[in-house]
């Protein structure tokens, strides 16, 4: 069925596009030769509908009426308006690397005296660099349409490293700021890469600035933890309401080593955030949380896998939704455990909070074990806020609306509390607070 | 662990390549020339005497089938079907007409004896012995394509109860067939149901009037005996309004070396304040110990539960065929229908099991209920995938699913797949799943209790399955409970 796929009118403008760009993408001739193989990777299936199964819930070919033309580079008043923004949602005590409509604008950045062991690098200057790592030439033909189209038209991101035993004294900020006076696309990938024995905080920010067009961006973020090495990540994704954010992450973690995701979708029309952790040494163990806080018409995907590839790991993931209005809230995780990958601890629970009648929230955890001595479960529930819990603090005075508020925020913040960083805990929750104060008034 | 002597014994009865069902019948049959063609399908209906309009009705299935493709989202893996050096119809050659159950050929008879199937119900009227409230059962016999005895026909039409071959319900009744054939399962649901629609040859038809609660079990046992045959069963249960009935189903089949294509259809149809308990308990060929041969098993099955206040419940035990591609699914149309699922999957060898349910909500204050337990030994894939949704409209929709697999051994794999989608905040579902392997401290604490390690691990995995073994008419429990036993020795120790 999934073979005869009509090429449609997106399909021709993406490869229209690409070869547009290709001149100005930069990489030598073997990054070029890669974004080449990934776009037609990309155009065997071209955008994912829903009889692709990873994407049955997130249909883009019709959610995406339209693929918008590759940024140009932001120009002076479109830096001036991501400052602006970044005023008002920057984060204290970090060290800031902001990408501004893709482009990394060091101006705006932080990268003076940086801690002895801590590289930063542009993707543009690394692509251009004879010697480019193999991970950010792998098209990944297994990793989907959307990957592979990040693969064929990253223009910018950040190239992170991290020395064995440098742990770096303030958690490194990526900021994505859409800022863009025409409507375009930003394809951004970033690399960080965590030595051994390292503890780092990377938090990674999306919104828009005020007078930005309408845009979509897609992300790609591979991460490397290091033996011994622990990485607390944090994703806060407020997008502008018409914005599309489709982002990939992919990690590989090495023995004995700690991981922590925290993922918050508040923004965006249509948003897919979707993940593959792979456990490549014993030992180590992984967090995710999610929340995803959707209304009006919003689509919020996260699809995440876990794959435990070596014996004696452990993974846990706590996923909540809330949505109201129309939106639609997808959470698709699958925990896979391979041959001999025994002593494997995994666990999943979602839980989706529906608070009108037009919602929609569609689960699929998934299990997929080839070893049997593990212990796998995962738990899934929907429903609607609890009729007795509201009553109680109506009875104490309460409006409706406060009510459901104090109780949604008790339900995300079982995800939020487990941000260890005090000030991201607390930017995660004023997030929260902004969406709940937006849905109230 | 080493086993001990007696259990080695006792597991080499029983392992997947010492399958008790394993006999093949001689006798003489006619069957429908090889190869699938608008020809086949004529000869069919031809041979089942059909009015004009069944014929038609099968070549619009069949000439559907032309354009559709082999679906590949199961997990399951095999090699491509031929599906034109199959025979499409066997039937036991009729010596004359029959008249009585005596007529039938002694060796049918005889087949139906070795697997413990009493069609002589004369026999079991009379036997004297028979322990106080024993329940007795009608019995279909599907022989290949055709029904060959059908029991106690006598009493259950002096109940209104209809239980007979759909063939002949086709023509004694037309007018039931014609108003619900199809109306569950559409010709054109998916690729094997369009076969079957195109190629059915027999099965059962039960019609249960209003306010009747059926006197006793009816139960179809199907047999597939002649190589190179693919039996294609159709099955229509109607229970009309406030009607109960109980209905079994049980299978085998001989022993060889070459896959057998098994594709069948079930409708149920549940009318206001109806219920319907479907039980199966399957257990075709397997396969041998190194994968070779075996059923494939591509079922439909589907309720419908239309009235108000209707019950459709499907219980089933897993235990044969070589690969299994089903899920007994409900469509919970009626407001305050209920719907249930009742699994216990068990693969053993290399057998590959891609089961589950789908419970459709759609109309007010419907429930569902779902449990289903994998066991997956030896070489073994065992999949769970099954839907739960819950419409716009279904308010107060209510599901619980409990989904646990177990394996024994680190060769088996254990899947499961849930699609859980709610379209309205009055819906409340609840899902778990859970894969372990036998724990450590139960084993421990039942040998130290002085049970034998083979021992402990049958209290253990009987502990497991009993939520659904309990769902099972009483007929079946035992059979069941015993196949669970034979299918999963010799898988520890």
């Amino acid at each position: 069925m999934d073979a005869v796929v009509k090429t449609s009118g997106t399909e021709r403008a993406l490869a229209d596009q690409f070869a547009a760009a290709l001149p100005r993408l930069p990489g030598g001739k073997a990054v070029a030769a890669m974004r080449t193989r990934a776009l037609e990777n990309f155009a065997c299936d071209g955008l994912p509908h829903r009889r692709i199964e990873d994407w049955k819930y997130t249909d883009l070919r019709a959610l995406m009426r339209e693929v918008l033309p590759p940024a140009a580079a932001p120009d002076k008043a479109a830096l001036d308006r991501a400052a602006k923004a970044l005023e008002r949602h920057g984060l204290e005590g970090v060290r800031r690397l902001v990408l501004v409509d893709g482009v990394f604008v060091p101006a705006l950045s932080d990268v003076a005296a940086l801690e002895g062991g801590l590289t930063i690098r542009s993707l543009a200057s690394v692509l251009a660099d004879e010697t480019v790592h193999e991970l950010l030439l792998s098209d990944d033909a297994g990793a989907g349409p959307m990957f592979a189209l990040n693969s064929a038209l990253m223009a910018d991101g950040l190239v992170i490293d991290i020395l064995k035993d440098a742990s770096p004294a303030r958690p490194l900020h990526i900021v994505h700021v859409a800022s863009g006076s025409a409507p375009a696309s930003a394809y951004t990938r970033s690399l960080v890469r965590i030595g051994a024995n390292v503890s780092a905080t990377l938090v990674e920010s999306f919104f828009a600035a005020d007078g930005a067009q309408n845009y979509q961006v897609n992300d790609a973020t591979m991460i490397a933890v290091g033996d011994g090495a622990r990485l607390d990540h944090v994703r806060l994704m407020e997008d502008g309401r018409e914005a599309f954010n489709i982002a990939t992450l992919k990690s590989v973690l090495g023995r004995d080593a700690a991981y922590k995701i925290f993922n918050l979708t508040a923004g965006g029309a249509v948003s897919r955030y979707q993940g593959v952790v792979r456990f490549d040494g014993q030992g180590s163990r992984l967090e995710t949380y999610g929340v995803n806080l959707l209304n009006e018409t919003q689509h919020g995907d996260t699809t995440l896998v876990v794959d435990h590839a070596v014996p004696h790991c452990a993974s846990r993931e706590v996923f909540r939704a809330v949505i109201d209005d129309r939106a639609r809230s997808v959470f698709q995780g699958r925990i896979i455990v391979r041959p001999d990958a025994q002593k494997t601890d995994g666990k999943m629970e979602t839980r989706a909070l529906l608070l009108s009648d037009e919602a929609e929230v569609d689960n699929k955890p998934e299990l997929e074990i080839f070893a049997d001595d593990v212990t796998c479960g995962h738990g899934a529930t929907a429903g609607a806020l609890d009729e007795s819990l509201l009553f109680y603090l109506r009875a104490r005075g309460l409006p409706e609306k406060d009510a459901q508020a104090l109780l949604i925020q008790a339900f995300v913040g079982e995800a939020i509390e487990q941000i260890a960083d005090d000030r991201l805990r607390e930017a995660a929750t004023n997030a929260a607070i902004r969406w709940l104060e937006a849905r109230a008034s | 662990m080493p086993a001990v002597q007696e259990t080695v014994d006792r597991v080499r009865r029983i392992d997947v390549d010492q399958y008790r069902y394993g006999f093949e019948t001689i006798i003489e049959t006619e069957k429908a020339p090889k190869g699938l063609s608008e020809d086949t399908v004529r000869f069919i209906s031809e041979k089942k005497g059909e009015p004009a309009w069944m014929l038609e009705w099968r070549l619009e299935a069949y000439r559907r089938w032309l354009t559709m493709t082999e679906p590949t989202w199961a997990r399951v893996d095999y090699p491509k079907i031929d599906y034109q050096d199959l025979y499409y119809y066997a039937a036991p050659k009729p010596k004359k007409t029959l008249t009585s159950i005596d007529e039938i050929d002694p060796e049918i008879l005889k087949t139906y004896e070795k697997l413990g199937i009493p069609l002589r119900e004369v026999e079991m009227l009379e036997g004297v012995v028979r322990p106080e409230g024993e329940r007795r059962v009608a019995v279909d016999a599907v022989f290949d394509s055709v029904s060959v005895a059908t029991t106690f026909k006598e009493e259950l039409r002096k109940a209104g109860v209809i239980f007979m071959p759909i063939s002949e319900a086709i023509r004694e009744h037309p007018e039931l067939v014609k108003k619900y054939l199809g109306t569950v399962v559409p010709t054109s649901d998916n690729y094997f149901a369009t076969l079957n629609s195109a190629v059915f040859s027999d099965g059962s038809f039960v019609y249960v009037p209003e306010g009747v609660r059926c006197p006793m079990e009816l139960s179809t046992y199907f047999r597939i005996n002649e190589r190179n045959t693919g039996q294609f069963e159709r099955t229509l249960i109607i229970a009309d309004k406030g009607a109960y009935v109980s209905y079994l189903e049980g299978c085998t089949a001989p022993q060889r070396d070459e896959n057998q294509l098994h594709a069948a259809v079930v409708e149920l149809v549940a009318l206001d304040d109806a219920e319907i308990k479907y039980s199966t308990v399957q257990n075709w060929y397997p396969g041998d110990a190194e994968g070779k041969g075996g059923i494939y098993n591509f079922v439909t099955k589907r309720g419908d539960c239309r009235g108000r206040n209707s019950k459709i419940s499907w219980t089933q035990v897993e235990t044969g065929s070589a690969i299994t591609w089903k899920y007994p699914s409900c469509i919970l149309r009626g407001d305050n229908s209920r719907g249930e699922f009742y699994s216990i999957a068990i693969s053993n060898g290399y057998q590959q099991v891609d089961s589950g349910t789908k419970m459709l909500h759609l109309g007010k204050n419907t429930s569902s209920r779902i449990i289903s337990k994998g066991i997956a030994a030896g070489r073994s894939q065992n999949t769970y995938r099954g839907l739960v949704s819950a419409h716009r409209k279904a308010q107060g929709a209510r599901n619980f699913t409990a989904c646990d697999s177990l394996l024994i051994g680190d060769k088996c794999g254990a899947h499961t797949v849930p699609y859980i989608e709610a379209k309205n905040s009055s819906a409340i579902f609840e899902h778990e799943a859970t894969t372990s392997k036998i724990s450590e401290d139960m084993l421990f604490y039942c040998i130290q209790r002085g049970l034998s390690q083979e021992e402990a691990v049958a209290l253990v995995v009987n502990g497991f399955v009993k939520d659904v073994l309990q769902q099972l008419p009483m007929e079946f429990a035992v059979e069941a409970q015993k196949l669970i036993s034979i299918s999963l020795e010799g898988s520890v120790g």
